[in-house]
């Protein structure tokens, strides 16, 4: 059993390529901005947009802020991609002053050791043991910013998967049957589909009732 | 760290892949969205699509083809040809482009290059640098210069082409795809001098193009810097495959992500 899987509609996001990877594992994922049908997903997916304060900027001029938030701190199934992932944290250094969507205790900061940036490419993911959803590979990553990685969020329940261009950075996180991922899934061939798939079946799990 | 990247790039025109050699002389190469799906299974990192007759016929890219090869394949997808507008480019992200490469246009008006980034990000910002050696024959004994070719290399328009990709990347533009118009389709191997000259002056990452046949090309291209290698001839006319390629980087201790399947997984 497929979940309804509504995608955030937020203006310039690329949900091409999120739309056609979930069409190939067999999901028509609906494209909305209404607050409520946010709030009732079975499923939902942030995808990546351009810049941190444009994002949450489009998040709070449709009224997503309040859900959003509501269905990552209840465990609903939603899944946040790239900058998606950012937002879900305190702020970014992208756009200082600006709030993030802060349910997941972490700072978004500019990824200061690499040698060149924008990170464009396939860099490893290798998940801590805490992971269920996110398995060991290698995934392709296009941000120039990146999740700190905190004790505040294995504090809070968080399980971080890691990567490394000049310095370590979150590559991507999972509570329950939320996952934000900083690589992009949809554009990471055979390793992406396997983790959709999983996020899929995971939140089918948590739909029926079962715990997430 | 990231891995250096491999790149099947498929010229298309018409809804065709074809190919030429110094942009002249196109020959067909097969349906692009197979094309795609067979270069994925053999392990490529990204695909890029040019639309090569746009510019010249003054429209936007394929964008029924760029939709045909999205549904079909999971890795990103660059696509180029045509952009004069930033609507153009959100066409194209629209059809399931993932980053979208500028060449002519950002030539005519480079703040087309700040219009795209400020609009979708600069990780979709991406130059393409069609670039011509200065003076002819490649001579050993004076520092080479290279300038901005337009038009399917048909017009030089006099524009350094280091300068250009260093204003290209200060105005927003995220990747540069570089191509040597004196090498490309020629199997004479990458510009690699050219290539280490736009390594040195910007920081963004780069894409070696035109010229490669064997994957000690690539190698040299990868040692000048290129983040990535890009090739079209060679695959599509079967001289080898995407995983060869990367099975002998890697063999060579280059760090390339192989195919999950076995070594000799086509």
């Amino acid at each position: 059993m497929r979940p309804e899987v509504v995608l955030v509609r937020t203006g310039v996001a690329n949900v091409a390529s999120v739309t056609a990877a979930l069409r190939r594992l067999g999901v028509e994922p609906r494209l909305s901005d209404d607050p409520g049908v946010i709030r009732e997903a079975a499923a939902v997916v942030l995808p990546g947009v351009g810049a941190f304060g444009a994002g949450m900027e489009r998040l709070d001029a449709a009224g997503l802020v309040t859900p959003l938030r509501a269905r990552v701190e209840r465990g609903e199934p939603t899944l946040a991609i790239c900058l998606g992932v950012q937002l879900l944290g305190i702020e970014s250094e992208e756009e200082p002053g600006v709030p993030g969507l802060g349910v997941a205790p972490a700072r978004t900061r500019r990824l200061m050791g690499a040698p060149r940036l924008p990170h464009f490419g396939w860099n490893e993911v290798a998940p801590d043991p805490g992971c269920t959803i996110i398995q060991p590979g290698e995934a392709y990553f296009a941000h120039s910013y990146r999740l700190d990685d905190s004790a505040a969020l294995a504090a809070e329940g968080w399980a971080v998967a890691r990567s490394n261009e000049g310095e370590p950075f979150v590559a991507a996180i999972e509570r329950g049957a939320v996952l934000g991922c900083q690589f992009h899934p949809e554009l990471s061939g055979a390793f992406g589909a396997a983790l959709l798939e999983r996020w899929l079946e995971r939140a089918a799990v948590a739909c029926a009732g079962g715990v997430a | 760290m990231v891995r250096l990247r491999v790149i099947p790039c498929l010229d298309v025109k018409d809804g065709r892949v074809v190919k030429g050699v110094r942009f002249q002389g196109l020959r067909d190469a097969g349906d692009p969205v197979e094309r795609a799906v067979a270069y994925e299974e053999s392990g490529a990192d990204e695909l890029c699509l040019l639309d090569v007759s746009a510019t010249r016929e003054g429209r936007a890219s394929a964008v029924e083809t760029v939709r045909a090869v999205r549904a079909a394949i999971g890795i990103p997808l660059t696509v180029g040809g045509g952009v004069r507008r930033v609507e153009d480019a959100a066409r194209l992200l629209d059809a399931g482009a993932d980053k979208v490469a500028v060449n002519t246009a950002a030539l005519e008006r480079p703040e087309l290059l700040s219009e795209i980034k400020a609009r979708l990000g600069a990780q979709c910002t991406i130059l393409s640098l069609d670039a011509a050696r200065r003076g002819g024959a490649e001579d050993p004994d004076s520092s080479p210069s290279w300038e901005v070719v337009v038009a399917g290399g048909t017009q030089r328009t006099g524009t350094d082409a280091i300068q250009w990709a260093r204003l290209a990347v200060s105005l927003g533009a995220g990747e540069i795809l570089a191509t040597s118009w004196d090498r490309d389709g020629t199997g004479a191997g990458y510009d690699v001098e050219l290539l280490r000259a736009l390594a040195d002056a910007v920081p963004v990452p780069l894409i070696a193009s035109g010229g490669a046949r064997t994957t000690g090309h690539m190698e040299t291209a990868l040692d000048a810097g290129a983040s990535a290698v890009l090739a079209a001839s060679i695959f599509h006319d079967g001289l080898t495959t995407v995983s060869q390629v990367k099975l002998e980087l890697a063999r060579s201790g280059r760090d390339v992500r192989l195919p999950l399947s076995s070594p000799t997984a086509r």
